[in-house]
């Protein structure tokens, strides 16, 4: 171990690590969409919220030197396109899945033409809390170094899973999400709760963002997301729309990116492309192990416009 | 694009430009001002292919009478097409650029095709005799860069474990992999190269990956070929390993890690290519040429690299510069025990042979497939 050779170690290791490092960016747009969703609303533009997300946040932190206001200003860029998303979903007749196809490709454009300055530039990244000084192999020290935004995507998961059981804005997103006539009834605007519930999932979606720009893998560029906000939307219904599932689906997304790299590292060098695909085989796996033509997807709001 | 249906604008467009071209575009003075046009595949300023590229367009710009038209992250599909189109069509372009590897064929082909009087220079394309003759291929011999940064990374590396993050398995990038751990044998003979595929040119988390595995796996010194190599350079140096840089000068980004890189110089070929049809003269269709043709150049070096590495790199340097040097020199082995280059045999630069490389050598680890 000494000389830090760890051989096929290696592959377990590089799953780990990358659960914590890939998985993050997936649970932060998942747990956000997760929201959105349970209030009844779809917003597939969270790809451009990530990426605009990315964007703002590398500028701001380039700007102010401060890695954090940039984090707060993803969070926000990302809310107010979840306002512009709900805001244009009010008016009639709109449907909520277009929308956000034009909002991800405005998001990913927006991001593309102001960030065009920030791809040379280096801007202060977030740091890392140093979980891995119990080991001497250095290996597990660089795959434990652990950004705060994970943990507290991690403790968000929890956190909203309980609020959506037990608190009183749980119930009134549920019953936005489940049945719209029943939380009118209630002398509750629909509207106003998807207004909050979309900000909410984008405020998250682009804080999702500011970690791929200013962690891992830390700069901005055109390439940064690789489509991993519409992998982490189509994840929340992979999901079941639990934020606890999220967060065991993000991980494992995490997981099955780092394992094509990994295994070409340990000399599997066959199928590489078979390995990059995991994550998307994983879920059309279980895709169709769950499927069932008898009912609709168990967990899934009755609002939602792909159910109803 | 409907070209059943094409309207009667884009016909007198299209007229007018052809005959422009056929006009200004192969006539030896640029009396009029002469439109040029290139076409990237990602973003220009990616510390990498694209901006080694963007260099050599930007020393065109500050020549008198070039316009020059750029347009960034064009798909290597029909999308490039209606790019060239446009580029013919609405600015007059007569010298086109398509500087990325799938934009050859058919896309560039089809359009060298469709419009015979326009020039087509194609970066890394393969031009064969059946190839239009207005078309073109040039390529630098960029594995002599890589030869020479292999003996530094070889002299450098403590584990004798060199990582290469890799896009796809085409020839130029076995071929630069293969020089690379030639180069790195010269220092050290037991040197291995571990080779990672990601897949594509540009797939940042995948390169961070791909980074992290090798540095796990003992590599000390990385280098890559991708179209940018930013993300493996910050995230290799900030795991405290050593990197060589490809494309352009990365060393902005990693001023400590960074020992020495192999770089385009576009920058000095461009400026040529432009004099050459000012001056009457057609640009060879199969234009190749390395270090002692300013196609290629090796990025100065670190502060890292030894005295003893600096000295073997800059006597290979100097072979290269003076009457030549053969790095695939036989016998040589592939990684799985072949003799693909035969003792006594010697592939100079140009062999076509070399263009159509499929193998890794001995000391590579890894697979092209």
């Amino acid at each position: 171990m000494a000389d830090g050779n760890i051989g096929l170690w290696t592959v377990p290791l590089a799953v780990l690590g990358g659960a914590i490092r890939v998985s993050t960016p997936f649970l932060f747009v998942s747990l956000g969409e997760c929201i959105t969703e349970r209030a009844g609303r779809i917003n597939l533009g969270l790809e451009g919220t990530l990426v605009m997300g990315a964007m703002s946040a590398y500028g701001i932190s380039y700007l102010t030197g401060s890695p954090w206001l940039g984090v707060l200003a993803a969070g926000l860029t990302g809310a107010l396109l979840g306002a512009l998303h709900a805001g244009i979903c009010s008016l009639p007749r709109v449907n909520d899945v277009a929308v956000g196809i034009s909002l991800m490709l405005f998001g990913t454009g927006l991001a593309f033409f102001l960030g065009k300055p920030l791809i040379e530039p280096t801007a202060a990244r977030l740091p890392a809390i140093d979980f891995g000084w119990w080991s001497d192999v250095p290996q597990v020290r660089a795959a434990l170094r652990i950004n705060v935004l994970f943990l507290l995507g991690v403790v968000l998961a929890p956190i909203l899973f309980w609020a959506f059981k037990t608190t009183r804005w749980g119930l009134l997103i549920r019953t936005a999400g489940e049945s719209a006539d029943a939380a009118r009834a209630m002398g509750h605007s629909v509207l106003m709760i998807r207004l909050r519930a979309t900000m909410a999932g984008g405020f998250l979606a682009g804080i999702g963002g500011s970690f791929l720009s200013l962690f891992y893998p830390g700069s901005w560029n055109e390439g940064l997301s690789s489509g991993q906000g519409i992998t982490a939307v189509a994840l929340v219904i992979f999901a079941r729309w639990d934020p606890m599932l999220c967060l065991w689906a993000s991980l494992a997304f995490g997981g099955a990116a780092a394992l094509g790299p990994a295994l070409q590292s340990v000399g599997v060098t066959s199928g590489y492309h078979l390995f990059n695909a995991a994550p998307y085989i994983l879920t059309l796996l279980i895709m169709i192990i769950t499927c069932s033509p008898k009912r609709t997807l168990s967990g899934a709001p009755a609002e939602l416009s792909i159910t109803r | 694009m409907d070209f059943g249906r094409i309207s009667r604008r884009h016909l007198l467009q299209g007229g007018a430009a052809l005959t422009l071209g056929a006009a200004a575009g192969l006539r030896p003075a640029f009396a009029a001002e002469t439109t040029i046009g290139f076409i990237y595949v990602g973003s220009r300023d990616d510390y990498g292919y694209n901006q080694a590229h963007a260099q050599g367009a930007a020393a065109l710009k500050k020549l008198p009478g070039l316009k020059v038209i750029e347009e960034e992250k064009v798909p290597e599909t029909d999308a490039v097409e209606k790019t060239m189109e446009s580029m013919i069509n609405l600015d007059g372009a007569t010298l086109l650029f398509p500087t990325s590897f799938g934009y050859y064929n058919p896309h560039m082909i089809k359009m060298a095709t469709k419009y015979p009087k326009l020039r087509f220079e194609h970066c890394g394309g393969l031009w064969s005799e059946k190839d239009p003759k207005n078309a073109g291929s040039y390529f630098g011999y960029i594995d002599e860069a890589q030869y020479i940064a292999g003996i530094v990374a070889g002299y450098t590396s403590k584990s004798g474990k060199l990582g290469f993050v890799a896009a796809k398995p085409i020839p130029q990038v076995l071929r630069n992999i293969n020089a690379f751990t030639l180069g790195a044998k010269l220092a050290n003979p037991k040197a291995t190269t571990q080779v990672i595929f990601t897949g594509d040119w540009s797939m940042p988390v995948k390169e961070a990956e791909a980074t992290n595995s090798l540095i796990d796996q003992g590599v000390d010194v990385l280098t890559c070929h991708v179209d940018g190599p930013k993300t493996m350079v910050e995230n290799a140096a900030r795991r405290g390993a050593f990197v060589t840089g490809y494309h352009v000068n990365q060393s902005p980004l990693a001023p400590k890690a960074y020992l020495t890189g192999a770089e385009w110089n576009w920058e000095a070929l461009y400026p040529k290519f432009v004099k050459m049809l000012a001056a009457g003269e057609s640009i060879p269709n199969f234009y190749r040429g390395g270090l002692k043709e300013e196609l290629v150049k090796v990025s100065p070096y670190g502060e890292a690299v030894s005295e003893q590495a600096r000295k073997h790199a800059d006597e290979i340097k100097a072979k290269f510069l003076g009457d030549g040097y053969t790095i695939f020199k036989g016998p040589i082995k592939d990684n799985k025990g072949n003799t693909v280059i035969t003792a006594g045999t010697e592939r100079g630069q140009k062999d076509p042979e070399l263009e159509k490389m499929d193998y890794l050598v001995e000391g590579v680890i890894g697979a092209t497939s």
